[in-house]
């Protein structure tokens, strides 16, 4: 081969890498992405059926209640607006708490319960997930809300 | 007092920084030698300010010095000594300070042991380096100040986060920033070459020891960060693709790749271009990687929002770094040259392949930790990406790379025959394949992807022996000792760090393979078995620590009626920021891991617990040392020690490869 020939031999061949490397890239991009809704959103039915999604907001002061297993856990995910029933079972991360930011992972029931596979707290104590402060400003819920307990600047995530 | 002495140390390191980032580069332009010859005190003056400023703001930590803004954020009265040190790094502020610091121990060795080098060579270098410190320090100055005072000052401080507070957290951030960092002196030898014009096999032969120290310390880094996931977060993962993780992993793609582009130019000329492109692009995920983390983004892209001078100095001064050096790599790359030929099936030709395969990971993964900052940042909504799609990507694009790793180092440079390393490799093809198609009906249940990651794990070792037995056939020496002495020592480099690998892959399949997780309730006195070990729950008892009280779990675990161990899971309460913390037991052991955490306390005593066996996991922080070892054993090689010992910048390879193997 002609040194020209090879280097368009080289060139094709990075070509074809790159676009196998693309498709598989945004094959598994689009089959992964996981949206977020609001609590709003859900009870609108604006949320993907048999899909995956994302519901952050609040955890309802008072609505945790545990089965008898000690694993299966109720509570109600709000944003001030609407209210989302949610099932988990498994245990709860150490941030979880009533009256507290949280975010949640699975799938809507039949009856309207967001039955979760998965719950994050990966944030600290004073911080709320962004998504669910999102949530919370995005219903216009009074300033209750507001981050005064945050006294210097919000620590990022450890790590 | 002393935090003013620390603020007023970091302004003169600035002015330092300065005369440090213009006079030398200048001199090197105009060829004036006085001019050269200011970098190397102005390197050693910066590194003692910046020590000073370091050991100031520690000073207030050790002092409990609540009226410094920082410490009062991040550190408390009942905080244990050593955390808080540790805290100096636990957040923002302090993580930047850390970084100038280590910027400048960098700076120090490069003077010290640059003697070798051309005098323009150094002084760029070290003029490129004290630029990247002056963007740090004006960004510490203005923006965010680690010195700042609180008044009044508080009564106490509110505490460094309770998953910082873990031996891990000590040295998991000053291992990755020398990594980080030290990829800033790769970046500087590229800048260097493109200022001067001249990039040659010397100069690959110069900046590869810095490359490879820098690799193997982000590589223990973030297998530090991946152990402290593993053990300190509760739930027995040890990596989750959280955009965390991948702002140091990104950095060390890149610099895998480049490592390997430098051998290539180091030993045959090639891959110029590319290898100082590389060395740009490792630099600049390091930056990014350093801001992703520590400036608030990724917990709210709206962190820029509330404090936009920060946000707005970051974006500029990644912008002035990594664009600047990309015009001046467009402007001068071509005077640097690609570099000579080969044929495609060639050593230099399969390390092409593994570079395009490493640069399209690190690809990919930039897109999923970026591409949800981005939709968030320009409210198009939220998203994210989950894990599986990392793991999608990553498997098919690492097989290949990994193959190739085990045919690389047996295949000639420049040209080599595929029907001749058919031949060679055919035995080890073979016990390959048998192997891991038997393997796993051994171990319990097959499937397709564990037989796939011990094929490749095993075909790394059965390779690299392939090539050693072949290797001390044709050295000289008479003893097979002396044979085996007779090989260089970067050559043993390679072959452990790749073996690191395998050992690394092994322990993923193993773990992904057979895991055993069993989330439940258990009464006290009640036992469940999982993976053929007995737990017994014992109940819980109080205890108070320093800043915190716990309840800890006593579980007595038994094999086939044997005592194994007893293991104590705790559940503790930070009081100050009122945070519940998991402590989980781990036994760890050559072939598993039993893992216990508690989850919550239920009636009578009784609490949700998590058990996990975890077949070889250590195994996969062990193949990442054994990586950093081999890296460690490259760099220790003769002919480094050679280039540092006599001033000779321009030995031809071809001499020194002589050298060697009669040495």
């Amino acid at each position: 081969m002609k040194p020209r020939q090879k280097r368009f031999v080289l060139i094709g061949l990075g070509l074809v890498a790159l676009a196998v490397a693309a498709m598989l890239v945004l094959n598994a991009f689009q089959s992964n992405l996981v949206f977020f809704f609001t609590p709003t959103q859900v009870a609108n039915a604006e949320v993907p059926k048999g899909r995956g999604f994302r519901i952050g907001g609040m955890v309802e002061a008072g609505s945790l209640t545990r089965e008898g297993d000690g694993l299966t856990v109720h509570f109600v995910v709000t944003d001030l607006a609407k209210r989302v029933p949610v099932t988990f079972k498994g245990i709860l991360p150490d941030l979880f708490k009533e009256g507290k930011g949280v975010v949640a992972q699975g799938q809507l029931g039949a009856d309207g319960t967001f039955l979760a596979s998965e719950v994050l707290a990966k944030h600290d104590e004073n911080y709320m997930p962004p998504e669910a402060a999102a949530a919370l400003a995005k219903a216009k819920a009074a300033g209750a809300q507001s981050s005064r307990t945050l006294v210097v600047n919000p620590r990022e995530e450890p790590r | 007092m002393i935090p003013e002495i620390g603020h007023y140390a970091l302004i003169l390191a600035l002015c330092v920084a300065v005369v440090q980032g213009s006079l030398p580069i200048y001199g090197a332009a105009v060829g004036n030698s006085m001019l050269m010859s200011v970098a190397k005190p102005a390197a050693r003056g910066q590194f003692l300010l910046v020590l000073l400023a370091f050991c100031c703001l520690g000073y207030a930590f050790a002092a409990k010095d609540f009226s410094v803004l920082y410490v009062a954020a991040t550190s408390n009265s009942q905080l244990p000594l050593h955390y808080r040190i540790a805290a100096i790094w636990g957040a923002h502020e302090g993580s930047l300070l850390l970084w100038v610091f280590i910027l400048s121990i960098w700076m120090v060795a490069v003077s010290f042991f640059s003697t070798h080098l051309p005098e323009a060579m150094r002084a760029r270098i070290l003029g490129v380096m004290g630029l990247v410190s002056v963007g740090f320090l004006l960004f510490m100055l203005t923006v965010s100040n680690p010195f700042e005072r609180l008044i009044p000052a508080a009564f106490d401080g509110r505490d460094l986060n309770p998953l910082l507070q873990d031996p891990g957290m000590v040295i998991h951030p000053p291992m990755l920033y020398m990594g980080y960092v030290g990829f800033s002196v790769a970046f500087s030898f590229a800048i260097a070459a493109l200022l001067g014009g001249t990039l040659d096999a010397a100069w690959a032969r110069w900046s590869r020891p810095w490359t490879t120290v820098a690799w193997c310390f982000l590589t223990v880094g973030v297998a530090m960060g991946s152990g402290w996931a593993y053990y300190e977060l509760g739930w027995g993962g040890w990596w989750f693709w959280d955009p965390v993780e991948n702002a140091s992993f990104m950095p060390w793609l890149a610099g895998t790749a480049l490592i390997h582009s430098l051998a290539v130019t180091d030993k045959r000329g090639g891959f110029k271009a590319w290898s100082v492109l590389l060395a740009i692009l490792a630099f600049s995920l390091s930056l990014l990687g350093t801001f992703l983390v520590r400036s608030g983004v990724l917990t709210s892209v709206h962190a820029f929002a509330t404090d936009p001078k920060r946000g707005l100095f970051i974006l500029v001064f990644l912008a002035v770094v990594i664009g600047g050096s990309l015009v001046l790599y467009a402007w001068r790359a071509p005077r640097v040259g690609l570099g000579g030929g080969f044929s495609l099936i060639s050593r230099e030709g399969m390390l092409l392949a593994n570079n395009v395969l490493l640069v399209a990971a690190l690809g990919s993964v930039l897109l999923g930790t970026l591409y949800p900052l981005f939709l968030d940042a320009l409210d198009l909504g939220k998203i994210s990406v989950g894990p599986p799609y990392f793991d999608t990507v990553f498997v098919p694009l690492m097989t290949p790379a990994i193959f190739l790793m085990g045919i690389g180092p047996l295949a000639q440079w420049k040209k080599t025959s595929l029907p001749e390393l058919a031949t060679r490799l055919r035995w080890a093809f073979a016990v390959s394949i048998v192997t891991a198609l038997a393997l796993p009906f051994t171990l319990g249940h097959w499937t397709p992807l564990v037989s796939l990651g011990l094929l490749l794990a095993i075909w790394i070792v059965t390779t690299a022996a392939v090539d050693l037995r072949e290797r001390l056939a044709h050295a000289d020496g008479s003893s097979l000792l002396g044979r085996l002495a007779a090989m260089p020592r970067s050559y043993w480099g390679m072959l452990l760090a790749h073996c690191g690998v395998a050992l690394f892959i092994v322990g993923v399949t193993m773990v992904k393979g057979f895991e055993v997780e069993q989330d439940l309730r258990m009464n006290v006195g009640q036992t469940a078995t999982i993976g053929g070990y007995t737990f017994q729950f014992d109940g819980t008892q109080q205890y108070k620590g320093p800043n915190y009280i716990a309840a800890r779990g006593t579980f007595h675990v038994t094999q086939d009626g044997r005592d194994v161990t007893v293991m104590y899971p705790e559940k503790r309460r930070y009081t100050v920021q009122n945070q519940t913390m998991t402590e989980a037991a781990i036994s760890p052991g050559f072939a598993r891991d039993l893992y216990v955490s508690l989850g919550e306390p239920l009636d009578d005593g009784a609490w949700s617990v998590r058990l996990y066996h975890k077949p070889f996991v250590d195994w996969i922080w062990g193949g990442c040392l054994i990586m950093a070892l081999g890296g460690i054993l490259a760099v220790s090689d003769r002919r480094y020690r050679l280039a540092w010992r006599h001033k000779e910048a321009d030995v031809p390879a071809a001499t020194q490869m002589a050298r060697q193997t009669v040495s």
